[in-house]
């Protein structure tokens, strides 16, 4: 695979999305407003009308019909686009689930944004963790190049004949969204050569012929029926080994895209930064790993061994690249931009210390929640977390496991 | 529209889409109606369906009752689900993605599906103007989950959730007006259908189907366990229902009111219309009205039909 020349754009989060959406070949986009998400259908909106795109943009009248408009037209055939945020992605819940289950691959961006109440536009990950086990792949930008790099795969993860899960690429609200920034994109043909068109695996209709698995008129499947004892689990079976199967295939395609773009996150789905001989590391999803970054590297500037993990890909879990990349870090501390109300830490902490649990030697890890609502999270607060790492790791004690960063108490 | 001529002989011969063998109860009127609406296909269709009695009893994995493409997804999305199933259509046809012929759309739903949790999905599909047949068969409550009112359920009847109790008998509210708000919707077709007359609900499918846009065909589907009356009386009920003028049959197409002929009969001859009573009295779901403390029910019933059917004779220029 050779580079291909790319062209520079300056471009916020969103219109990144819109621009990857309008280069992938996409067939229907059924979506409805949200804030922070507005200016990806306000920008697709405008290639429709200008005619810019051969797509069907149904401007649904909520969230819950723009997800069932996308899963019906999945089933059908279509490649299909959706996105929102916060409230949106919660009165989508329901069919989340649905879609996962009908194995339809729509892929959705959600710009990462508080939950009510109070109403709050601004970004934390509320709204994505609270559909963690909806049986969607769910991979974190870190900046709009990554987005916009992201949604572009995600329709290759997507409908690979060995996953067929639908996939959620979740980009900070505001931070990225509404942020201007320099976007690398690939000429259209290039990204329409890398989508490709649809494949359907094929499957035994109830007139016993192997067909593929779309509603066809000739060749006439059920989908979504009711499966009681007797096979709902089997099915819930399957979409599990799908989820697994999705982790090599997330890699493979983010390497293929890397031979044509030049660019790589990681591994696709981890980003380890500075993390081979790191003692203290700290562990985020999305925008703040830019932050993180910047301390780390001042961190280090001194002689202080700190490292970052972040998790691009979280559902499905990448388990054993966690597990090494962080076997021989002494303290972790992993940040999260949501809360688990009366849990133990939020969500990324209880993954994270779960698959470290295993280990040997397991490092000490704690908690640190923070960026709630869009709360600014300053490089002040990312170094009060590795101070609190170093002493951790000085006293080989952890005293406080959970603690909430930038908040007054 | 062309008038789409068709013998009994032509029906009975054209194929069954929707299966026998499904596990809907013992005289289940919709079941029925769902035939009788595919009878109507004229040629490749995809039918989606709401959460409810007759899907979850015609698509037990794994088995099918449907000999066409199917999918459900939940219960308040049907006509989410068939604006996707038609935009998918239509673009990938575009695309040459699929082949060049017309597929129709058809979403089935009860009253729970429309009347309530469904409204906000068909009155946005209806106002996108996705080319689609959604068809209502009105059992007149939640029966999937055991007898509960909705939206649609009569006023007086008894379910589970609005009890012939000591102090309110049955339910107090009156039964929306599903049609004529889809009417007000300005699509292309609107219809009101029976399957005693099973002639004029064919006829009234196929329009729905060739109708450009949204169509809309609300079945009454009396249900032997909801309502309370033995399963071979289910036909007859669907009868009465248009003789008492309970539900009348008519159609609007592009917004003009036409009585159809059943109810035509009555409107030119009132002596024909039959008093709510016998309609009720057959269903033990207003047993309780048959009282000397409630009978006045009865009167409120008639007199809402009354008032309906006057408005109705208005709105088809006659009266």
């Amino acid at each position: 695979m050779t580079l291909v020349k790319q062209k520079v754009l300056a471009m916020n989060g969103d219109e990144a999305v819109a621009y990857a959406v309008k280069q992938s070949d996409v067939d229907v986009v059924a979506a409805y407003p949200i804030t922070p998400q507005t200016i990806i259908v306000e920008r697709f909106s405008e290639y429709v009308h200008n005619g810019e795109v051969d797509t069907e943009f149904v401007c649904v009248e909520s969230e819950h019909s723009a997800l069932t408009a996308c899963l019906a037209a999945s089933a059908v055939g279509a490649r299909a686009f959706t996105a929102t945020a916060s409230a949106g992605l919660a009165l989508m819940h329901e069919i989340l689930f649905v879609t996962s289950g009908c194995r339809a691959p729509v892929v959705m961006a959600v710009v990462n944004r508080a939950l009510s109440a109070p109403i709050n536009i601004h970004c934390d990950h509320s709204d994505a963790m609270a559909e963690r086990d909806s049986g969607w792949i769910q991979i974190y930008a870190e900046n709009s190049q990554e987005a916009y790099d992201s949604v572009i795969q995600a329709f290759r993860i997507a409908e690979h004949t060995d996953v067929l899960l639908p996939v959620m690429i979740g980009l900070d609200g505001f931070f990225l969204s509404h942020t201007l920034e320099n976007v690398k994109v690939l000429p259209d043909e290039t990204v329409r050569n890398f989508v490709g068109t649809r494949k359907f695996p094929l499957v035994k209709s109830h007139e016993g012929k192997l067909v593929p698995f779309r509603l066809d008129p000739e060749n006439p499947i059920t989908i979504g029926p009711l499966a009681l004892f007797d096979y709902y689990f089997e099915i819930k079976r399957q979409q599990e080994e799908a989820m697994r199967k999705a982790l090599p295939i997330i890699k493979q395609v983010h390497d293929e895209y890397a031979g044509i773009s030049g660019r790589r996150y990681g591994n696709g789905l981890i980003d380890a930064y500075r993390l081979e001989d790191a003692e203290i590391a700290a562990v985020c999803l999305g925008s703040t790993a830019g932050t993180v970054k910047t301390v780390v590297d001042e961190l280090r500037s001194k002689g202080i061994k700190a490292g970052l993990l972040r998790l691009r890909t979280f559902r499905p879990l990448p388990t054993e690249e966690i597990k090494n990349a962080l076997a021989n870090v002494k303290a972790v501390g992993v940040m999260d931009r949501a809360c688990s109300f009366g849990g133990f830490g939020g969500p990324v902490f209880h993954e994270v210390r779960h698959v470290l649990y295993d280990l040997q030697t397991r490092p000490h890890v704690s908690n640190y929640i923070y960026g709630l609502g869009g709360r600014d999270t300053s490089p002040m607060m990312i170094h009060q977390i590795y101070q609190d790492l170093q002493q951790i790791v000085e006293t080989n004690r952890v005293e406080k496991p959970v603690q909430f960063i930038g908040v007054r108490e | 529209m062309s008038e789409w001529k068709f013998t009994a002989k032509e029906i009975a011969e054209k194929p069954e889409l929707f299966a026998s063998g499904h596990r809907a109860c013992a005289g289940c009127v919709p079941a029925t109606v769902h035939r009788l609406v595919l009878k109507a296909a004229r040629g490749p269709i995809i039918a989606s369906h709401a959460t409810g009695c007759i899907e979850v009893s015609s698509t037990i994995y794994p088995y099918t009752a449907w000999r066409i493409p199917w999918i459900h997804t939940a219960f308040e999305n049907v006509a989410a689900n068939a604006s996707g199933i038609e935009t998918a259509l239509k673009v990938l046809r575009r695309k040459g993605k699929i082949k060049n012929e017309h597929v129709d759309v058809v979403a089935f739903a009860g009253d729970g599906g429309t009347y309530d949790i469904g409204i906000q999905a068909l009155s946005g599909a209806a106002e996108r103007g996705h080319d689609f047949l959604y068809v209502l068969y009105d059992n007149e409550a939640y029966m999937n989950t055991g007898i509960q009112r909705s939206g649609g359920t009569p006023h007086g009847a008894w379910t589970t959730t609005s009890p012939a109790g000591k102090v309110i008998p049955g339910k107090p509210q009156f039964k929306k007006p599903i049609a004529e708000i889809m009417v007000a919707h300005e699509i292309p077709y609107v219809a009101t259908a029976s399957p005693f007359y099973w002639k004029d609900l064919i006829a009234k499918a196929r329009k729905g189907l060739e109708a450009e846009g949204p169509a809309f065909l609300h079945v009454i589907a009396p249900c032997p366990r909801g309502w309370r009356f033995p399963t071979e009386k289910g036909i007859e009920l669907s009868r009465l229902a248009v003789e008492t003028c309970v539900f009348p049959l008519w159609e609007a197409v592009d917004g003009e009111y036409r009585l159809s002929a059943p109810s035509k009969v009555i409107a030119l001859k009132p002596e024909r219309k039959k008093p709510v009573k016998e309609y009720l009295k057959i269903q033990g779901r207003f047993r309780h009205l048959f009282t000397p403390e409630h009978e006045h029910v009865i009167s409120e019933i008639q007199e809402i039909v009354d008032k309906r059917w006057k408005r109705l004779l208005k709105k088809c220029g006659i009266a």
